[in-house]
């Protein structure tokens, strides 16, 4: 599976009330929530975004809440990939359920930038900017996670196991 | 090698006799809990699963997020979990009236005890870890399948040693303890890992202490925190329980990655500044700054809503008013707390100071309802997060403290030390 999109891109500690801030959360339909991914953060991002762009952000994304609207938002609105130094675990964990991709790379971060043309192949785990024709390798997936992903999310998993 | 506290009762939820960090189990849980947001979302993911939930007596529903009802919107989401606590014959739901802020809640009535594998579909879940407890966040698919089959996946994690010492001074409690703390290791300081609490300077805390420091576990990015099993986790789950329960302690051996050394008696009165909760000043370092003038004080939450906060807070009100710029709001964390504050006469105390005494909600600490700050605004807050927009306007500002400092900030109007409050 490979994605290519258009990088938005963030710094370190984008948390999940900046994602979808919780005066949305009265409602979990994820298109209604699409309209307000990234708000509190950058009010631009939900009308730019196109399907398939691609979050690149810093430390720590996702932290905060275990609100999965977050991920959902972000999937809804078209995000076909989050790329991050590092994820907070619960997002991490609700991200993998819900089937939007992530992917872990520090040197994607540090060589990424805003605007630029990027594709991923989550085959390979392998990042290639287009725009400055830079190539990263993304930490792989623990096995386990591989399946559950393959399997297209905790639910099929759970099913098909029973 | 050694096992963590963790990662011996993950290896007994797993029936497993070792594991060890980075490995995948499959864990049998105690206790499963969901509020009136994630819960809904919930709903349709666990019926694709299951029609029954595992057991009605480990399935645990509280409103407390946006009840009393917000809006229309929220009315029916909370519609959606009474009557799916209803139809299922859950034995733990809390109606408005007998509820309160599910983490203060749940130790209370005795749902949770030590030894337990718990997870919530709401990230302050680690809270639990005060009791001896494994005790995780998680988001909705994971607590529908929870709900469904009673069980979860888990990387073991590796943890960080947070060895305590000595006896915190006064106007220090656990939330001065942990900003500290966060503001050593950083919000990603304990990211995918355990913090297990130890050391002889743990006598020292209270069981409320150790709640506030566990909750706040996931500041720091942890997967949980959890603290070791005395006399006072005993003494508290037995007078709130008549569950069996089993205690953990660290093997000697057991394998941390690093060693963190708090003093007690030197914390300081901390306050985490706008826009992180490791954004940590002493209120010494506060003071020799400008005067930060403020307009909204919130006294509660999952963090500091009980009873010994409540005291706290009234020490420093009683005999004060509060300025008349700052509009303050109290909300005790659940109905017995409130009823604790009208017997001993604290509600009268903050009712004469000019504070708002308010039902148990979450309401304020996420900017749902009952204290939404406008643009500009700057607010004082025991609650656990100062995100940018957290409780209202994108262009608002959350300042973390204990509940005396918010108490003292109350009557002057700035952040203010209570030490210096007659």
């Amino acid at each position: 599976m490979i994605d290519k999109g258009r990088v938005f891109k963030y710094g370190d500690n984008v948390d999940t009330d900046v994602i979808i801030p919780a005066r949305y959360l009265n409602s979990f339909d994820g298109k209604e929530l699409a309209v307000h991914a990234m708000v509190d953060l950058d009010p631009t991002f939900a009308g730019r975004v196109q399907k398939g762009d691609i979050i690149v952000a810093g430390k720590n994304f996702g932290s905060g809440s275990s609100r999965e609207h977050a991920p959902l938002a972000l999937k809804e609105a078209g995000v076909g990939c989050v790329i991050a130094s590092t994820f907070a675990r619960i997002f991490y964990r609700n991200a993998i359920n819900i089937g939007l991709p992530i992917v872990e790379s520090p040197e994607a971060f540090a060589g990424i930038e805003d605007g630029d043309e990027v594709e991923v192949d989550f085959d390979s785990g392998v990042v290639t900017d287009l725009t400055n024709g830079k190539t990263f390798e993304a930490v792989p997936f623990p096995p386990f996670m591989q399946e559950l992903i393959k399997a297209g999310g905790l639910v099929n998993y759970v099913n098909s196991n029973k | 090698m050694g096992m963590t506290m963790t990662q011996k009762i993950l290896a007994g939820a797993a029936g497993l006799d070792y594991v060890e960090a980075g490995q995948l189990i499959l864990a049998d849980l105690d206790v499963v809990m969901a509020n009136d947001i994630t819960g809904p979302m919930a709903l349709p993911i666990f019926f694709k699963m299951a029609n029954k939930v595992f057991d009605k007596d480990k399935v645990v529903l509280v409103p407390d997020h946006f009840t009393p009802n917000k809006d229309i919107k929220s009315a029916e989401n909370a519609k959606a979990i009474r009557e799916f606590s209803y139809s299922q014959g859950l034995t733990h739901y809390y109606e408005i009236g007998q509820m309160g802020v599910e983490h203060a809640l749940l130790p209370e009535k005795g749902i949770v005890v030590a030894g337990e594998c718990v997870i919530g579909a709401d990230s302050h879940t680690c809270t639990y870890g005060a009791l001896n407890a494994f005790s995780t966040g998680v988001g909705t698919t994971d607590i529908a399948s929870g709900i469904a089959t009673g069980k979860a996946w888990f990387k073991v994690p590796s943890a960080i040693k947070i060895e305590v010492t000595g006896k915190p001074k006064s106007f220090v409690s656990g939330k001065d303890i942990m900003l500290h703390l966060i503001g050593r290791i950083g919000v990603d300081g304990a990211l995918y890992k355990s913090m297990e609490f130890m050391g002889d300077g743990i006598k020292n805390l209270t069981m409320d202490d150790r709640f506030t420091i566990a909750n706040m576990g996931i500041e720091a990015g942890a997967k949980n925190a959890i603290f070791i099993f005395d006399e006072k986790t005993k003494e508290y789950i037995e007078n709130h329980s008549d569950k069996k329960y089993k205690t953990y302690e660290p093997d000697e051996d057991a394998i941390y990655d690093e060693t963190v050394v708090i003093d007690l008696a030197k914390v300081r009165p901390t306050v985490a500044f706008p826009h992180l909760p490791g954004n940590a000043h002493t209120i010494d370092e506060v003071e020799a700054m400008d005067k930060i003038y403020i307009d909204q004080v919130v006294i509660g939450s999952c963090t500091n809503g009980r009873i010994s906060d409540m005291r706290r807070a009234a020490a420093v009100l009683k005999g004060h008013k509060v300025d008349s710029k700052v509009r303050v709001m109290i909300l005790p964390a659940t109905q017995k707390i409130y009823k604790e504050c009208l017997n001993e006469g604290l509600v009268d105390i903050f009712i004469d100071a000019g504070c708002s005494f308010n039902t148990p909600s979450c309401g304020p600490c996420m900017g749902g309802h009952m204290g939404v700050l406008a643009s500009g605004e700057k607010c004082v807050s025991t609650t656990n997060r100062n995100f940018v927009g957290r409780m209202g306007h994108v262009d608002s500002l959350i300042y973390l403290a204990s509940p005396e400092v918010a108490a003292a900030s109350a009557i002057k109007g700035y952040i203010a030390n209570p030490e210096h409050i007659n």
